[in-house]
């Protein structure tokens, strides 16, 4: 074995890069690399992909869809291919997205945790608000990235079952295709916006434990029981703060003019929701013992 | 017990120093009141059966555990207040290697080379390489660490704290897992590290290895640091004692107390009754010579069958400081 580190390699260069480039790039890029290279996430997304792809094919088999049946733009879909990407992402909204979304967001800290690769991601010396910050980041991509493979993937199902065309809004005006899959980008922003509010829950729930399961389910439940309040009309004057409040009201990204109130008030939420669990978590993970 | 002591934190000189560090867990006390000093330079031996806090203190040295009182300071700065300008300096394994299982061996240490802040993502590739060719783990670099086995992710634990140059190690339990060829390794691998000039802390349960590879050790039992120096003073400071065998136990008993010695029973043999007693540092004074004793027996008309005299071996030294048996201390 040798026994000594060549001097480049050595302290002198570890100090030369001093504090100037002390950003969480590194870190950041080595998070994604972690989060996209492995199985788990490859299946959430192709799971996601299948929703659209099983609606695709359930009306492309079945002989005719009876107007006003079933999800919303599901009988428009055999006129035109582009809505399964519409209907695909209606769908997984109540339970397909907070569900992988909760796996992503409840292994953050808990999952580090019970691998014991927290402590040598902190003697690294990661720092802990540094981690915490990139681990929520990394979560945020994967909401950026889940509502767009719904879409993406139905748009592509579609365009290969079905006729493509103009889509008529829900306005009543007609957009061409090229402009649709613009809604339908618009429609997956919406969407992962609406998921942001959720990953700071379970990014606070996964500081709680070392146990990523009982996050991830913690998450899952909490944006169960968020619908259902939203549900109860005897709670109505809670609805406007339930981070599950707007998740459905994409439907004014398919107006035209375009209408942003609605994208408005769910950012400001969700901004809302990320300030106050993403402080709890801090407040939380700061001062834990790390004895896993 | 404690040299060097000092009263801000930070002593100049020491490498590690603990001051009155103390982890309570609800009404549980972990660790209570550890004065830690550890000299530059040394291969500092932590030892202390299971459940005597080593690990617990360890964890308080690195920042990973809030200290309930007491203060740590590390390369003479306080933690965990500068873990930014002290951990980078600083290679630790703490309570076994920790893994993702999915990725290579070689993507874990790019994973966790990454995570430090300071690190050079242009020499990483290198320093990996380096790291794991010192651990002997090249072979086995791109192979995914659920494949490892238990030898060779402590191996590359090890490879993980020698990712930078590093002026303090902190390897807790590093043989552990290990086949003797990799003890040897390790052991040899310490020993160069220190050559190199880096202060290596070592905590273990495996005294023939700490009298192996260590300058220093220090005993923790219970929570509380009970010994601490440099090898050879604790080995002397388990001083040498009288081992006698004789049929007149009850008045040899007196004459040995008489003497100032404390003789404790060692149990009976065909000859006679054994006492054992220790005889205190021979070159204290006061301190009785072998055949004075011997002498002061004979003219008390005490029978005396055998009369040996015993050093103590580290082991012994742990054991009395230790207590023994498998009560682990809580």
């Amino acid at each position: 074995m040798p026994s000594s580190i060549p001097a480049e390699l050595s302290g002198a260069a570890v100090q030369q890069a001093g504090r100037a480039k002390e950003s969480g790039f590194s870190l950041m890029l080595s998070e994604l690399r972690v989060l996209f290279g492995r199985r788990r996430t490859w299946a959430l997304l192709l799971a996601l992909a299948a929703i659209p792809v099983l609606v695709a094919v359930a009306v492309r088999v079945s002989s005719t869809v009876p107007p006003g049946r079933g999800p919303a733009f599901l009988d428009r879909i055999s006129q035109n291919g582009l809505f399964v990407a519409f209907t695909a992402m209606l769908v997984s909204v109540p339970l397909f997205l907070p569900l992988t979304v909760g796996v992503v967001a409840g292994d953050t800290i808990a999952g580090e945790a019970s691998h014991g690769t927290l402590r040598y991601l902190l003697v690294a010396p990661a720092g802990r608000v540094r981690l915490l910050l990139v681990k929520y980041a990394g979560a945020l991509v994967f909401c950026v990235v889940a509502p767009l493979t719904v879409g993406v993937a139905g748009a592509a199902i579609g365009a290969a079952l079905f006729p493509v065309g103009p889509v008529t809004l829900l306005s009543g005006d007609v957009i061409q295709p090229a402009e649709a899959a613009v809604r339908i980008l618009l429609i997956a922003a919406y969407l992962a916006v609406s998921l942001a509010g959720l990953s700071a829950v379970g990014l606070f729930l996964s500081t709680l434990t070392v146990v990523p399961v009982g996050a991830m389910a913690a998450t899952v439940v909490a944006s169960v029981v968020s619908q259902v309040l939203d549900q109860l009309p005897q709670l109505e004057w809670l609805h406007p703060w339930l981070f599950s409040h707007y998740w459905l009201g994409f439907g004014d990204m398919l107006r035209q003019p375009l209408l942003w109130d609605s994208f408005i008030d769910n950012a400001l939420l969700q901004a809302g929701y990320i300030a106050v669990f993403g402080a709890l978590a801090y407040g939380r993970f700061v001062t834990k013992d790390v004895l896993s | 017990m404690s040299p060097a002591g000092g009263t801000g934190s930070g002593t100049p000189g020491l490498t590690i120093e603990t001051q009155g560090l103390t982890k309570r867990f609800g009404h549980q006390v972990a660790v209570d009141g550890v004065d830690l000093a550890v000299p530059p330079g040394s291969v500092f031996g932590f030892l202390g059966p299971n459940g005597s806090g080593k690990t617990t203190t360890i964890r308080m040295l690195l920042g990973l555990a809030a200290a309930s009182a007491g203060t740590v300071s590390l390369l003479g700065m306080e933690m965990p207040a500068r873990f930014r300008d002290v951990l980078p300096r600083v290679g630790a394994l703490v309570e076994g290697p920790a893994f993702y299982p999915f990725l290579s061996g070689a993507g874990n240490l790019h994973r966790l080379d990454a995570a430090g802040p300071r690190t050079v993502p242009a020499t990483r590739r290198a320093r990996v390489n380096l790291a794991l060719e010192r651990v002997g783990l090249s072979h086995a670099a791109g192979k995914k660490v659920h494949a490892y086995s238990l030898g060779m992710k402590q191996r590359l634990g090890i490879a993980n704290a020698l990712l930078s140059h590093r002026d303090l190690l902190v390897l807790d339990e590093p043989t552990n897992g290990l086949d003797p060829q990799g003890t040897r390794e390790v052991r040899n691998l310490v020993r160069s590290l220190a050559r190199d000039g880096a202060t290596v802390f070592v905590s273990s349960h495996l005294l023939a290895e700490v009298e192996q590879m260590c300058t220093h050790a220090a005993v923790m039992s219970a929570g509380r640091l009970v010994a601490q120096g440099p090898l050879a003073d604790l080995r002397r400071a388990g001083h040498v004692r009288i081992r006698l065998v004789t049929p007149d136990g009850g008045n040899a008993r007196t004459v040995l107390t008489r003497l100032g010695l404390v003789p404790e029973g060692g149990g009976v043999e065909p000859d006679g009754d054994v006492l054992l007693a220790g005889l205190g540092a021979p070159s204290a004074d006061g301190g009785h010579l072998p055949e004075d004793i011997v002498g002061h027996l004979v003219g008390a008309g005490i029978r005396v069958r055998g009369f040996t005299m015993e050093r103590e071996s580290l082991e012994d030294r742990f054991v009395a400081l230790t207590g023994e048996g498998f009560d682990v201390a809580q």
